[in-house]
């Protein structure tokens, strides 16, 4: 066997170099125009150990675990340009707004706060996510809402205006999906793909518009969005409304199907004990 | 028709003459196998020959026998085969078993024996001379940089590349067991064990309880697919993270922790609601690659202030260059569960029919990572049935930094390996989140037993080394000289690069 070298350089073009940082008024603006990951995300979270509650980043071009670990309810933090993977993963309190797209993983293991992205976003978002909110404008990947599940007052809540990919909400064990179709690039596609909440066994999954059984789980019950089901969805809805400039009437001209699994423990009986 | 073909497998013996009738059997069996008229009567269909009721009784007057039912000879159709059929036939289940791997494969650590120094090399006396069981878990520099102490002598520089690794003062530590699958008791024993060890325990994917904070500094964190307390705060309490993909009782296969044992503790520590099942799904659905692995090892790296992150995996068939992948995507150390490794639930057909030895896995994960001139990246701990010191000294000197014990430890804690976890009702207190079967475990005494346990152990380690005339148990890491094989095949000595006895 020949000596192989181990390199854990970064991607060529990103600089280990600390960013620039400066502060307009009561903005902590950060460039990150070429700087490597680890750096920015130190630049960020000293930021906010410093106290900064607000933040921009100008120039994010890929750069990953924007946001990840932050903790901070009253900190918001602009991101202008495209989001690397794992943006606000394992993140607890803080606003990200996403001024452009976002690439895999958005809201993974996501415990508490708001991510807002204008525009689309890649596969896997808020896998395993336990509390807080994603709304992402346009569409989305594969294996969307994977495991989601709530606990308590922790109630995951992620709504996707476009279309999304297979595996949407598989696992799912809890919080609520939302799939609105309507900001798509893919309109001539169908609003979802297939195995809709496969595994399913708790939380749920509207949908605006119609989807096929044969689209959804084995685990999954299909049911009209009843008034009371609207009553709690709405207010969710004209929430996302205002954070993507959207008018609630839109989104409401169309009805809603309610997406539940049959039950919360699907594999009860699939067991025989020795 | 009668409700099942399967005849009991254990008999349950009472000498009455004896009996107090005190009725001590029936409060102490979990499995409800006796009731009380008069005298105890036990149903031998529910005897699981945990020997919880043999241990108590107060008259030793209870002896629990094989049923000697004789089935028709066949080498072919066991008895554990027929039943195995019957009990799908009644059911149509999948058949659910718990514990290692009980088949008679070849124990390979059986066949390798260690070496001793005679007269041209002296042997060490541990008890009177210096004996070194201390190692470090992470990754270490490629080359080292020592600067003065300015006491004449050296010390490692700063910044020398070691200020991420884990000190052990034994190359010993606890498997991950979640708090869920074993009680709480059972957890807090292991941490207590832990921390007066100076080694680690390990929470399983359960999350981790309020009562363990005080013990953090020896406790790794597990992340796996079901993502149960895995939250920010969680990652900045362990010592380590560990990313769990496989565990060698059931690779490739996700886990189900049945509703029934999601108590209100069990709940708030997964933070999943009470009674729902926590399905972990096979794979992590954020890792499909290398890649991906590489992109979550960093990203519990940046969530928790670079500590150490490392990966376990179940020993399979192309286990060095998975291994090899991992120590590339930048794991601070590779976990290795061979195939024998215990659990708290697995489907039977999974447990004894998947992975491969622990003893290859770890041959051929040292000998790659070595070739490729990454062993130093990464330390490599292996499980998956250590029984023994013998095993902890043959795992080292395969090539392992550190082995974990999970059933040796539940051993210490009562377990008799009924291989019954998976029924929640443990008698022992073990696996079972029934408050008045936990409270059979006093934390206290668990601790004791298993402190008592990791130092015989140890203490057997340093005589081994001892006899192979080394100070220090770095020095037998993946020193494979020093072993020999006994009725092994000349492919499998050359796998687990291992010469034939008398080479």
């Amino acid at each position: 066997m020949t000596q192989t070298k181990y390199a854990t350089q970064p991607i060529e073009g990103y600089r280990h170099v600390a960013p620039e940082v400066r502060v307009e008024g009561d903005v902590t603006v950060i460039d990150s125009n070429a700087v490597y990951y680890k750096e920015l995300n130190e630049a960020i979270r000293g930021a906010v150990a410093g106290g900064a509650k607000h933040l921009r980043i100008e120039n994010v071009n890929g750069q990953r675990y924007i946001g990840t670990g932050l903790a901070g309810e009253d900190v918001r933090i602009e991101v202008h340009g495209t989001a690397g993977n794992d943006l606000t993963m394992l993140m607890d309190g803080p606003t990200v707004e996403v001024f452009g797209n976002a690439q895999d993983g958005v809201g993974n293991t996501m415990n508490a706060g708001r991510v807002i992205v204008h525009g689309d976003a890649g596969d896997v978002l808020g896998y395993g996510m336990r509390g807080g909110r994603v709304y992402i404008k346009g569409d989305v990947g594969y294996r969307v809402g994977i495991h989601m599940k709530a606990y308590e007052s922790l109630v995951p809540i992620m709504v996707i205006g476009g279309n999304a990919r297979d595996f949407f909400g598989e696992y799912m064990a809890g919080g609520m999906l939302v799939l609105l179709g309507m900001n798509t690039q893919f309109a001539d596609q169908p609003l979802v793909g297939s195995f809709l909440g496969s595994g399913m066994h708790g939380g749920t999954i509207y949908i605006r518009g119609t989807v096929e059984a044969w689209q959804c789980g084995k685990e999954v019950g299909i049911a009209e969005a009843t008034e009371a089901d609207m009553a709690e969805l709405t207010p969710i809805l004209a929430d996302y409304c205002e954070a993507q400039g959207m008018e609630l009437a839109d989104v409401l001209k169309v009805p809603f199907l309610k997406l539940t699994p049959f039950s919360h423990r699907p594999y009860g009986k699939l067991y025989a004990p020795m | 028709m009668p409700t099942s073909l399967i005849q009991p497998e254990f008999l349950v013996k009472i000498d009455y003459d004896k009996c107090h009738k005190c009725g001590r059997c029936v409060q102490q069996c979990g499995w409800g196998v006796y009731s009380f008229n008069e005298r105890p009567i036990p149903d031998d269909s529910k005897c699981r020959a945990c020997h919880r009721c043999v241990t108590y009784c107060p008259a030793h007057c209870i002896s629990i026998e094989k049923n000697p039912l004789a089935y028709r000879d066949n080498d072919n159709w066991s008895s554990d085969a027929r039943k195995a059929i019957w009990r799908q036939a009644e059911t149509g289940g999948v058949l659910l078993t718990s514990m290692g791997n009980p088949k008679p494969y070849q124990r390979i650590f059986d066949h390798l024996v260690l070496d001793a120094c005679q007269v041209t090399n002296p042997s060490i006396d541990p008890l009177r001379e210096p004996m070194e069981l201390r190692t470090y878990l992470g990754s270490k520099p490629d080359s080292v940089q020592v600067e003065s102490d300015s006491n004449g002598g050296f010390k490692l520089a700063e910044g020398a590349g070691m200020h991420n690794n884990i000190k052990l003062d034994t190359p010993i530590i606890f498997s991950p067991m979640s708090y869920g699958s074993v009680s709480l008791n059972v957890h807090k024993s292991l941490a207590m064990a832990a921390t007066r060890l100076g080694t680690l325990m390990n929470t399983g994917e359960g999350g981790l309880h309020a009562d363990l904070y005080p013990y953090q500094d020896n406790v790794i964190v597990q992340v796996a697919s079901g993502r149960f307390g895995v939250s920010p705060d969680y990652l900045n309490r362990g010592a380590a993270i560990e990313i769990k993909i496989g565990q060698g009782a059931k690779p490739g296969i996700g886990g189900h922790l049945p509703g029934e044992k999601i108590n209100k503790e069990v709940s708030s520590t997964r933070m999943i609601p009470q009674g729902t099942d926590a399905i972990s799904p096979a794979p992590h659905h954020d890792i499909y690659s290398i890649e991906d692995l590489r992109q979550l090892i960093y990203a519990l790296k940046e969530a928790s202030g670079y500590k150490p992150v490392g990966v376990k995996i179940a020993a399979v068939h192309n286990v060095a260059a998975i291994a090899s992948g991992i120590v590339r995507a930048g794991a601070d150390y590779v976990y290795l569960d061979g195939f024998k490794a215990g659990t708290g639930a697995t489907p039977q057909v999974i447990r004894d029919n998947i992975g491969i030895p622990i003893e290859i896995a770890i041959a051929v994960v040292d000998q790659r990572l070595r070739d490729e001139g990454i062993r130093n990246k990464a330390s490599i701990i292996a499980a998956g049935s250590i029984r023994s010191s013998a095993d902890v000294a043959k795992a080292i000197a395969l090539g392992a930094d550190v082995v974990a014990i999970g059933s040796a430890s539940l051993m210490a804690l009562g377990c008799h390996l009924c291989q019954s976890c998976h029924t929640g009702c443990c008698s022992w207190g073990i696996t079972t989140q029934k408050p008045e079967l936990t409270r059979r475990i006093d934390p206290e005494w668990g601790a004791e037993r298993l402190v008592n346990l990791v130092h015989a152990w140890s203490h057997e380690v340093q005589e081994i080394l001892g006899a192979l005339g080394v100070n220090a148990v770095e020095s037998l890491r993946g020193s494979r000289e020093r072993l020999r094989a006994i009725g092994l095949d000349e492919q499998t000595c050359k796998i687990l690069g291992v010469k034939p006895a008398g080479m």
